[in-house]
């Protein structure tokens, strides 16, 4: 597998990783069976995701594109966040290689599942704003 | 400090050999002849390659004209099951037995078979990696081609009874193939005395170079031709014979063969140390049978955490390994193998094997077993399943 230089750094010092207690959206995606699951847990203050915090079970990729996202998203408006795509992730990493793609699609997932779970806590439908959140093509 | 680097994947490939190197270079630019040329230089390569055969043939205990020189492992494998059947078939035999945990080269070259019309059944491997003789017993029928039954098990290490089913196939009558690739160099074959028929050896797991191999194939079993062109291997594989390869396959044979039961009890209590010791870690489960394995091939399961992130942080900790999950395969599915254990899936995804060889050293397992502790702990923190399974645990 060739990873580039950012992928290994990401996953060798992944940032971002841990939990927020008090976290006002929590997103999980992915299972167990194949092999990768991502947790993201949101503070938000006024419109801005203050913290952003991790925990991933997978490859290498899975790790890395979990710690870029967060770091793309922290301090950064809800809205910002939203417009994320798996592309700017894997842009962010200098590439991932083919089949690793699906693990950007999941740290995009991530971060929209726990923009819904914030939503939702508000009494607010997170659909309109959030869209569905589609099963990971690679898995299903 | 030093930056350590361990290399704990020998089931994958090796390091040639000095000895080996040293047997190869004169074939690379002193005796360099082509071994059909007429001329002394010539007749010479052909000397080296008859010895080489001989020298092959005698470390398992088979005749110099039952050895064929191939290009790998696979290719033995697939040389050896495709001619069987494709002769066999017209005589109305379409049927294989193997077993469900076969190297893809055997695997891949039954489905392709299926496809042309054979039966294939596969037999399971138990929860101990180990397949029972008396299976293959009860496989048998009128029509079976060829029984076709691993030495020893690449990802797990299992050793299978081979003896047993050798001797139920010569009793049937049905041609006996083994895939010895992991086993040649690291237990004592005498195909004879075994009633082995055909068995599959592949230079780069012992110590020899990559692209070279050879397919022992018991006299009175006819092979059908794999390269048409040249003379070489008795009309059966054209192209010039690749001479240092095939020397330094020969040295290598006979390196790993000598003293190998004395080496073997080294390298097992070296394997039974980090067993010992990674089993220590919590959730986690030794794959396959725990005496009926090879000397140096440990496989463990890690619960919590996925293999390819394993495999990364060993590497950065100076551990070069491997793993049967998803991601290190670049398929969806993890290793079939520890699938044809029983495994969960999720189960499967953190396996960790340990392969390990003569040049392995104590101080080599000591960082081994300090290092895997460490890089399970910091991936199982961050691993929302590790979270999950330790729920569990405290709610029951």
């Amino acid at each position: 597998m060739l990873y580039s230089d950012q992928v290994l750094d990401h996953f060798s010092n992944p940032r971002n990783v841990g939990e927020i207690e008090d976290a006002d959206g929590i997103g999980e995606v992915g299972n167990a069976k194949c092999g990768d699951i991502m947790k993201m847990y949101i503070k938000v203050s006024n419109g801005i995701i203050e913290d952003v915090k991790f925990k991933t079970f997978g490859c290498g990729a899975a790790v890395a594109t979990s710690s870029m996202a967060t770091e793309i998203i922290k301090g950064k408006p809800i809205d910002d966040a939203l417009k994320l795509t798996n592309k700017a992730v894997v842009d962010a990493l200098g590439g991932l290689p083919a089949v690793k793609l699906h693990c950007s699609v999941l740290a995009e997932q991530a971060i929209k599942s726990a923009l819904s779970d914030y939503y939702t806590r508000q009494g607010i439908d997170p659909i309109p704003i959030v869209g569905e959140i589609g099963e990971c093509e690679h898995c299903h | 400090m030093e930056k350590k680097f361990i290399y704990a994947d020998n089931a994958a490939t090796t390091a040639v050999s000095k000895a080996v190197l040293e047997e190869m270079i004169p074939y690379f630019t002193e005796e360099y002849g082509n071994a059909s040329s007429i001329y002394a230089l010539g007749r010479s390569a052909k000397k080296a390659l008859e010895t080489a055969r001989e020298r092959i043939a005698k470390t398992i205990g088979a005749e110099a004209s039952e050895i064929y020189f191939t290009s790998c492992g696979s290719e033995s494998d697939n040389w050896a099951i495709r001619s069987v059947c494709e002769r066999l078939a017209k005589k109305g035999k379409k049927h294989i037995i193997t077993s469900a945990f076969e190297h893809h080269a055997v695997l891949h070259t039954c489905q392709a078979l299926e496809k042309q019309g054979f039966e294939v059944t596969y037999l399971p491997v138990y929860d101990n990696g180990i397949v029972k003789a008396e299976d293959v017993k009860n496989a048998i029928r009128e029509d079976t081609a060829i029984v076709t039954i691993m030495y020893a098990n690449n990802e797990i290490g299992t050793i299978q009874p081979v003896d047993e089913i050798a001797e139920i196939c010569r009793e049937k009558g049905v041609i006996f193939h083994t895939d010895a690739v992991q086993a040649v160099g690291h237990v004592e074959i005498d195909v004879h005395k075994q009633k082995i028929d055909m068995l599959s050896i592949s230079g780069h797991k012992i110590h020899a170079q990559k692209g070279v191999g050879a397919l022992y194939v018991r006299k009175g079993i006819p092979l059908t031709n794999l390269i048409y062109g040249g003379a070489q291997e008795r009309n059966r594989r054209g192209g010039t014979e690749n001479i240092p390869a095939i020397m330094g396959l020969a040295k290598a044979m006979e390196i790993a063969n000598t003293d190998i039961l004395k080496r073997a009890e080294k390298t097992a209590r070296q394997r039974d140390r980090l067993i010992n010791e990674i089993l220590k870690i919590s959730h986690t489960r030794l794959n396959g049978d725990p005496v009926k394995r090879l000397p140096g091939t440990v496989n463990i399961s890690i619960e919590g955490i996925e293999g390819e992130s394993l495999l990364l942080m060993l590497d950065l900790n100076g551990v070069c390994a491997s793993s049967g999950s998803a991601c290190t395969s670049g398929s969806l599915d993890p290793s079939h193998v520890l699938l044809a254990l029983g495994l969960k899936h999720e189960v499967a995804h953190g396996s960790l094997r340990l392969s390990i060889s003569d040049e392995t050293t104590d101080e080599d397992i000591d960082h081994i077993v300090k290092v895997v502790p460490e890089v399970v702990e910091r991936l199982r923190n961050m691993s929302p399943l590790w979270e999950k399974i330790i729920k569990e645990d405290n709610s029951k």
